[in-house]
């Protein structure tokens, strides 16, 4: 181990030439930022939620009456039901074609560099541009979607303008627009594997499935296992494009946590109410993170094993 | 050459091959192709007048290119001013964002401080709106609404954990060496920063700066909540153009290409290490 004597050595220059405190000193600036603007709204969030708090008029403590107000609301109850479905499909999705996808560009073929930027534009796009033309594009009657199906005999679709279809078409936007992120994570799982065991099973004579089934997928795994997490947390917290398609409807078919948090904090100004939501929506997030952490853990132990 | 070789050897073989490699080709079109047609179809939107854009079936290539769409962006909305504003709004949190966020990155890697790793993690996963119900109450109470500066503020919730999180990163993969030997020979921790460290890191600050850039740029969600009519940024200028404009969808899609091109421009210009994943796993705050 010849590095073995390096963090030695190191923590000597350190202890010379600047301590730990000193490079601490260099990241003062950001954390102020970050306490400012990151910590202190999640503490005053806290504070708010237990207060009837309205932008004009008095603030009072209430406890958890909020909290209590909140699980009675069948609206928001609804809400948290839409989030999940949504979630579901938006991160099912994104994860099988963004998987696919990766396999085909880790292989090399012609004009990949080109292909690969175009196919990855999606993510980088401005989300309202986006939301517009989907828009447009779900329209009923001029719609290019209901003309596409129709060149296939499928009938026309109401999209986005029906209470039972709103969601799934929500997230195919939502497919559209985030499946490259799961490619570009597991593209860069798959260029780290090693090569040996593929050339050993080569020899060996196993076949392309054989070696994707046994070699491939175990290894990308937990790559796949960190888009599944990430995508999970961009699709509870999605915003933009159901907001501008949607606004929650058609009535409040398409209202997630986000937009009833909106709608109660900017459209209703009830602050106090709105942060309790805040609590609840973090306190969701958080509990699914960690689920899909520990089984991101349990995956790897079952490779080890 | 592998596809004559074979048919040389063996024709069966050399179909077998053939129809193999147009499966494949197959396969690559129709993972680009939804891609792609979102934006040309978003393009044709934008170059067809009225009655093209309300036919149907529809009009895919223009009848004649219909310029007067992005004519019509600029005149019926102050949109010049709109553009300014996003200019202001990205590159003075992207500024600030370097600014404190570059020596940051420095000062974590070489310290080793993964604590404020989790931080910037747990800040990824609150939803951008969650941040702006205590912020809005602040801000109207210094008397800041109706400004840039509280847009300005917020925007740092997406640039500065972009900057400090790429920018650990790529500190972390230079070699400690060089700094190593500028400290013994008696420099400063911030003149082996800003001699050594930086310079070696240009490349990684690029590709921070762009980054957030690009997601600043993109949010709608701050300036939707903080915006009055004067200091909109362009995504709240395109959503109010689109509930408030009755439908017309030449303007309406040429203002959405205009938002959208100079963020598809600098992807193009950072490509490389998008795909990489230097940046991947950090991309998308708020």
């Amino acid at each position: 181990m010849a590095g073995a004597a390096a963090p030695a050595a190191r923590r000597g220059v350190q202890a010379g030439g600047g301590s730990r405190f000193g490079y601490l000193l260099l990241a003062l600036p950001a954390l102020v930022v970050v306490l400012a603007v990151i910590v202190f709204p999640w503490l005053f969030t806290l504070y708010m939620s237990v207060h009837d708090w309205r932008i004009v008029g008095e603030k009072e403590f209430v406890g958890f009456a909020n909290f209590v107000a909140l699980a009675r609301d069948g609206r928001f109850l609804e809400a948290i039901w839409h989030t999940f479905y949504f979630t579901v499909l938006a991160v099912v999705l994104p994860v099988v074609f963004g998987v696919l996808a990766a396999l085909v560009f880790h292989r090399e073929f012609p004009f990949r560099g080109v292909l690969r930027t175009l196919f990855v534009m999606p993510m980088m796009a401005t989300p309202v541009a986006i939301a517009l033309v989907w828009t447009m594009m779900f329209h009923p009657q001029l719609g290019v979607l209901n003309y596409l199906l129709s060149l296939v005999g499928i009938p026309p679709q109401l999209w986005v303008f029906e209470a039972s279809t709103v969601i799934p078409s929500l997230a195919l936007v939502e497919v559209w627009h985030w499946t490259p992120l799961v490619m570009l994570i597991v593209l860069g799982g798959l260029a780290s594997l090693p090569s040996e065991p593929y050339e050993s099973a080569r020899i060996d004579g196993a076949s392309e499935w054989q070696m994707f089934r046994h070699i491939t997928w175990p290894l990308v795994l937990p790559f796949v296992m960190v888009a599944v997490v990430i995508r999970t947390i961009d699709a509870l917290k999605a915003f933009d494009t159901i907001f501008v398609i949607t606004q929650g409807g058609p009535g409040t078919a398409s209202e997630t946590i986000n937009i009833y948090l909106y709608l109660q904090a900017f459209s209703f100004y009830n602050m106090g109410h709105a942060s309790a939501v805040v609590v609840v929506f973090f306190v969701i997030i958080v509990i699914l993170s960690l689920v899909l952490l520990w089984l991101r853990q349990r995956t790897q132990w079952a490779q080890v094993a | 050459m592998r596809l004559a070789a074979a048919f040389a050897t063996s024709p069966a073989a050399g179909l077998g091959l053939l129809a193999r490699k147009l499966g494949f080709a197959l396969a690559v079109l129709v993972i680009v192709a939804p891609a792609v047609s979102v934006f040309l179809w978003m393009l044709s939107l934008s170059l067809k007048n009225e009655l093209d854009n309300t036919s149907y079936p529809p009009v895919f290539w223009p009848t004649a290119p219909a310029w007067h769409n992005y004519v019509a962006v600029f005149e019926n909305n102050p949109f010049l001013l709109y553009t300014w504003n996003s200019v202001l709004v990205s590159g003075s949190a992207t500024l600030l964002a370097l600014l404190i966020g570059v020596p940051a990155g420095w000062g974590l890697a070489r310290s080793r401080a993964h604590g404020m790793a989790v931080v910037i993690l747990i800040a990824r996963m609150t939803p951008g709106l969650s941040y702006l119900i205590p912020l809005f109450i602040l801000f109207r109470w210094l008397g800041l609404t109706g400004t840039l500066v509280p847009i300005v503020i917020t925007h740092l919730v997406i640039t500065v954990p972009i900057v400090v999180y790429i920018m650990m990163g790529y500190f972390e993969g230079l070699p400690i060496e060089l700094e190593e030997a500028a400290l013994i020979d008696g420099a400063t921790l911030g003149q082996a920063f800003r001699r050594v460290a930086m310079p070696l890191a240009r490349p990684g600050i690029t590709v921070a700066a762009i980054l957030s850039f690009i997601f600043s740029w993109n949010n709608f969600v701050f300036g939707v909540v903080l915006a009055g009519r004067e200091t909109r940024t362009l995504p709240v200028a395109v959503y109010n153009a689109l509930s408030f404009e009755q439908v017309s969808w030449g303007p309406l899609a040429a203002a959405a290409l205009i938002v959208t091109a100079p963020v598809l421009l600098l992807t193009v210009v950072i490509q490389r290490e998008i795909v990489t994943g230097l940046a991947a796993g950090a991309v998308k705050g708020g």
